[in-house]
């Protein structure tokens, strides 16, 4: 910014008009995000002062803040353990589960020609339909909700890794089969690498779903987490404090999808368009 | 070229490849020819006319429906080690820097890279003219560069028979020429049997000792034509009278073709 204002305005120490006009539009253009969300805050918080919107309809951002101070920072941490657990339990296990079964369908017609279609059709099922049964059949424990987080974080997974091991140029697969270096080392060295841009916008997705999924269990059947807390909050008509669980939620959800892009940016940057790195 | 041994012979090579709806397309037909050692080949011919299928049998990639392909004599019956490939687009690794790619036919075949590997990458980068650019990463790169550091990678197994695909057809005009002599440098500083496919007149009769010009559907070879232009060939070859001679007589074969 320095030698910019010195060299527009190399007379007086009063940098140009010019330059206080670019800089404004760098700083706009960078808060512009902040601004436009204080701004709706603003207009919330004046609305329900403004018309007296009673806080069991729409209770205004203010009403939210003091219901979530009237929880104790134990409470909320229990909530949002409970909630990270199952979500990230799930989330490992899709990851664990979906990537070497992309392999695997890769590899053989006969899994991909007999295995898909069944997990189109564990997909096309409305898991939050299907959750009671779960809960019924696993029992009371933590199990029931890992296995519902992870049947609906999986699929993107498994999609998008197939499609990136099928995206693999044609002229590296057979410069691979000239070296003649085997089918492991075309997975490991060439096909695995080049579908990682497609696993991570798969993982960004997951994540999100993951917390959906841990919410859906914890409706279903629970005594602590995020969805119990903002379950039990309506049952009692104490919509101000769900809404402030419904906030930690979000804010919970953003901060693990911003994760996965620090994580893609740290470990395989080259995987980012370059305007991302 | 009857003085050098022979490399690389098509005896009478018919490729079909099967259809989607059970027919059959007959790519290549009759194919007939020898390569000797270190010779400079072009491939010449309008798209659909098999010069891919050619260089895929060589490589052993694919296996001829009827007659064979024979390198030293020995019928090819899978890929082997004398074989470097340069393809049409880089197809680098982008998680590696230059050398990584460079190097990469050894950690895939053998799965690592010593110090002497190293540096005989780091010699064949200074060979095509990116010494200064071993750690760059591949986006770094324009396409001109890339196509180098895809050659280097083809030489590093040291092979007698570099295979070129289209190699230079993704690049601008100025750098495709600037390509092609910079490859007739490195095949004078490593002789190498080369074959080469293009569908660039001028650049068949500048680089080659002979070119195969090739009918399509089926690919046939129309007329093999010894170019005889003296060697080391520059910016003095492109004003050649001969040069302009050869390309002529080419367009108008495959003209002829294209009207009949």
């Amino acid at each position: 910014m320095r030698s910019q204002i010195t060299s527009a305005g190399s007379s007086s120490a009063v940098p140009s008009r010019k330059a206080v006009i670019a800089a404004l539009r760098v700083w706009g253009d960078r808060l512009a995000p902040a601004a436009a969300f204080v701004g709706l805050v603003v207009i919330w918080e004046g609305a329900c002062r403004l018309f007296a919107i009673p806080s069991f309809l729409l209770p205004s951002p203010s009403a939210i803040v003091r219901a979530g101070l009237e929880v104790s920072a134990t409470q909320w941490l229990g909530h949002i353990s409970a909630t990270l657990r199952v979500a990230l339990m799930g989330y490992a296990a899709a990851i664990a589960i979906s990537i070497p079964l992309a392999v695997a369908l890769v590899n053989s017609r006969f899994l991909s020609r007999t295995l898909y279609p069944i997990l189109v059709i564990v997909q096309s099922t409305p898991i939050v339909a299907v959750a009671p049964i779960i809960v019924v059949t696993l029992g009371a424990s933590d199990l029931p909700r890992v296995v519902i987080t992870f049947l609906i974080a999986f699929f993107p997974i498994v999609v998008s890794t197939v499609t990136g091991l099928m995206a693999t140029p044609e002229e590296l697969i057979e410069l691979s089969r000239s070296l003649r270096a085997g089918r492991t080392r075309e997975m490991l060295h060439i096909r695995l690498p080049f579908a990682v841009p497609y696993i991570f916008s798969a993982l960004k997705i997951s994540i999100t779903l993951s917390i959906i999924g841990a919410v859906v269990a914890e409706f279903v059947a629970a005594e602590r987490g995020l969805g119990f807390f903002i379950m039990f909050s309506t049952s009692f008509f104490k919509i101000p404090q769900a809404f402030a669980g419904l906030a930690i939620l979000v804010a919970l959800s953003l901060a693990l999808f911003r994760l996965c892009t620090l994580v893609q940016r740290w470990f395989v940057p080259w995987s980012l368009p370059k305007s991302e790195r | 070229m009857s003085e050098h041994p022979r490399v690389i012979r098509f005896a009478d090579v018919e490729q079909t490849f099967g259809r989607a709806d059970g027919g059959a397309v007959t790519a290549l037909d009759g194919i007939t020819f020898d390569m000797g050692r270190n010779e400079f080949l072009a491939v010449l011919g309008p798209s659909g006319c098999g010069k891919s299928t050619l260089l895929r049998l060589i490589a052993g990639l694919i296996f001829p429906t009827r007659g064979t392909v024979s390198i030293y004599d020995l019928a090819v019956t899978e890929p082997r080690d004398e074989i470097g490939i340069v393809f049409q687009s880089p197809t680098l690794l982008p998680w590696f820097d230059v050398l990584g790619n460079v190097t990469f036919p050894l950690r895939h075949k053998y799965g690592r890279v010593s110090a002497d590997d190293n540096a005989r990458a780091l010699d064949l980068l200074k060979l095509v003219g990116l010494t200064d650019f071993a750690r760059k990463r591949i986006d770094e790169l324009s396409v001109g560069m890339q196509q180098r550091v895809a050659i280097a990678r083809a030489l590093l197994l040291d092979p007698d028979i570099l295979l070129m695909d289209e190699p230079f057809s993704a690049l601008d005009a100025l750098t495709r020429d600037e390509m092609s002599f910079e490859l007739l440098r490195i095949w004078s500083e490593r002789p190498k049997t080369v074959l080469f496919i293009t569908h660039s007149i001028p650049e068949a009769v500048l680089l080659a000792d002979r070119i195969i010009v090739m009918t399509p559907r089926p690919g046939r070879v129309r007329e093999v034509i010894d170019v005889g232009l003296p060697r080391p060939r520059s910016m003095a070859t492109l004003s050649d009278p001969t040069f302009h001679a050869l390309a002529n007589h080419i367009r108008g074969q495959l003209f002829s073709r294209a009207v009949a």
